[in-house]
């Protein structure tokens, strides 16, 4: 019965599929490459809310509900919800799904989140705690900003380095029965600290993470990365990724252009003046929920590295002079 | 020449702002301490007396940027000095900064009564 | 991934080359004519007031509201950060700049109300240039009443 293979990682003997998946996403993400994969995607951003926190807890309740629905259970059916986000005290989430009435525990990855709740709602229902489990992630370019950064209307210059915040939230429905993709192997990174002090350059903060917990999967389940057809990081962008490469490599883990993260899938870099990508929460929520799974259930790819990365920055912290903490999550999914 | 006095304005200016992109790109400073650096350099130079030869080359050249905000703060605290003593040092900066900010914060609190926070796009 | 002191180093460096530098020339040629032109359009509206005859200050009050007042509308309707993004300190560094980092906190905290929203935030900015500002005219002042009195 004990499930450890290694270290981090665990293995699902149950099965656990992914019976449905639902991603609402902002204007800017649906004029990007993975536009027509969207269930939804708002022209005003604002979704005629008042801020853009009651905005972002619009975008959840919206993601949320259309993946509940698509698996068709209703509140009774689920048995946990986990769900997180980037705003102060999970502010988008909870706000977001409080008429929900469904058991929840919140968690926080920062964009790692989507990660997390996976891997902790395939746990629960390989326990035997639950048969559905409805979780996901999400965030907003706006209410990010407002919160991590500046003002929208300061008229300040993103650096080359910096990463953009996906608006949007994207959910799944984690089943004990059902069809679909199943989740096979949870690889649960540790916080990674490589001494990166710019908030920046997101992505050279969480690559360490990142590099991390690959070569804990792939030393842990034997596999190697001709395994995948898809290794996708979650919004590590061009610095980045680049870094992963580099260091992974020189760990032996060698990818054969399997390797991709969901920020450059999601932004055309050039024509959209997102600098090195997409990032946030949402970035590989809606990713995975849009593009990926139903790449998966066309059987376009066979299965699927997933590892949302997050930076665990404290805006406080920061500005006492830390460096920033990272960490990601890495989930198996694959098509039986 | 009328000419060359804008061109002077133009040119001291843009310096002034070119000093300031170095210091952004080169030290990641954020604009908000390249402005606390600037108020508070063209304050210490005004009061050597050096920035009132930037001055007199570049005229708003000189007093646009925020360098020209930290120069009037320093004229006006030294004119005060002079005038009433020592307590004017109290008083004579702020003073002469009264109708700037004042102008800044009430067109703050009109503009955030009309519009409306917007998207990036 | 090792996370000795060491390893440490060596990925920062590699950060460093990894990543993308600022085009500074670019940015720099941005800033200068950007910002020379707000200060152009503050001493041709200098001028202007000065053929009235009015007086230095009345003139750099009134040259100060205009420009103020442009600042705070293009930030309104959200112009300012689009010149912002190309101009640079160009538009950081004049007193336009100084107008736009109040008003755009106050339009952005509005939804958190009058008092810890739009009045608490508008300085969040403008204030350390206040704090700093103001206390080395303090400085200045002092220093002067003991070397000229």
């Amino acid at each position: 019965m004990y499930k450890r293979i290694g270290r981090h990682t665990v293995k699902i003997e149950n099965p656990v599929y992914i019976v449905s998946a639902a991603s609402y996403a902002g204007k800017k993400e649906g004029e990007g490459p993975l536009g027509k994969y969207f269930d939804f995607v708002a022209e005003d951003i604002m979704l005629g809310e008042k801020s853009w926190e009651k905005a972002e807890s619009m975008f959840f309740k919206k993601a949320f509900k259309t993946a509940m629905q698509k698996a068709g259970k209703t509140f009774d059916d689920i048995d946990y919800l986990l769900a997180g986000d980037l705003l102060n005290q999970c502010g988008g989430s909870t706000f977001g799904l409080r008429d929900f009435k469904i058991p929840y525990f919140g968690i926080y990855g920062a964009c790692s989140t989507f990660g997390e709740a996976i891997s902790l709602g395939s746990m629960l229902i390989d326990g035997g705690f639950g048969k559905n489990i409805l979780c996901g992630a999400g965030s907003h370019f706006c209410s990010a900003e407002k919160q991590f950064r500046s003002p929208l209307e300061l008229g300040t210059q993103r650096p080359p380095t910096s990463t953009w915040t996906v608006t949007g939230s994207g959910a799944v429905v984690l089943s004990s029965e059902g069809s679909g993709p199943k989740v096979t192997y949870i690889t649960t990174g540790k916080i990674i600290d490589m001494g990166i002090k710019d908030s920046g350059n997101m992505g050279a903060a969480m690559a360490g993470a990142a590099c991390d917990v690959i070569e804990a999967h792939f030393n842990e389940t034997g596999r190697n990365p001709d395994y995948y057809d898809v290794i996708a990081t979650g919004d590590l962008g061009d610095v980045g990724k680049a870094l992963v490469k580099k260091y992974a490599g020189e760990a032996g883990i060698i990818f054969n252009n399997n390797l991709t993260d969901c920020g450059i899938e999601i932004f055309d870099n050039e024509t959209q003046d997102t600098h090195c990508g997409g990032s946030g929460c949402a970035c590989s929520a809606v990713t995975f929920s849009g593009y990926f799974y139903k790449k998966l259930l066309k059987k376009d790819i066979k299965n699927i590295l997933l590892i949302p990365t997050g930076a665990l920055m404290n805006t406080d912290i920061s500005q006492q002079g830390e460096t920033i903490p990272a960490i990601a999550h890495a989930v198996a999914i694959e098509m039986g | 020449m009328k000419v060359l006095e804008y061109l002077r304005a133009f040119i001291t200016g843009g310096a002034i702002c070119v000093i300031g992109q170095i210091l952004i790109d080169k030290t990641k400073l954020t604009s908000a301490r390249i402005l606390v650096l600037f108020v508070v350099t063209g304050c210490i130079l005004g009061g050597l007396g050096i920035y009132k030869y930037i001055y007199d080359f570049g005229g708003s050249g000189a007093t646009v940027p925020l360098t020209g905000f930290g120069y009037m703060l320093s004229k006006g605290v030294i004119e005060e000095v002079d005038k009433v003593g020592f307590l004017g040092a109290f008083t004579g900066g702020l003073k002469s900064a009264a109708g700037g900010v004042t102008i800044a914060v009430v067109f703050s609190l009109i503009s955030a009564l009309i519009f409306k926070p917007k998207d990036k796009n | 991934m090792e996370t000795t002191e060491k390893k440490k180093k060596e990925y920062q460096q590699a950060v460093k080359v990894l990543s993308p530098n600022s085009h500074i020339i670019k940015n720099c040629i941005w800033a200068f004519f950007s910002g020379g032109t707000i200060c152009l359009i503050g001493h041709i509206l200098r001028k202007i007031f000065e053929s009235f005859n009015y007086s230095e200050d009345k003139t750099a009050l009134l040259v100060n509201l205009i420009l103020i007042g442009s600042s705070a509308l293009l930030t309104g309707l959200g112009l300012y950060s689009k010149m912002g993004k190309k101009c640079g300190a160009g538009t950081v560094v004049p007193i336009t700049g100084f107008a736009n980092s109040m008003v755009s906190p106050s339009i952005e905290y509005k939804t958190q109300g009058f008092i810890f929203g739009l009045g608490a935030k508008m300085f969040t900015v403008a204030g350390p240039v206040l704090v700093y500002g103001i206390t080395a005219s303090v400085v200045v002042g002092i220093v002067h009443y003991f070397i000229a009195g």
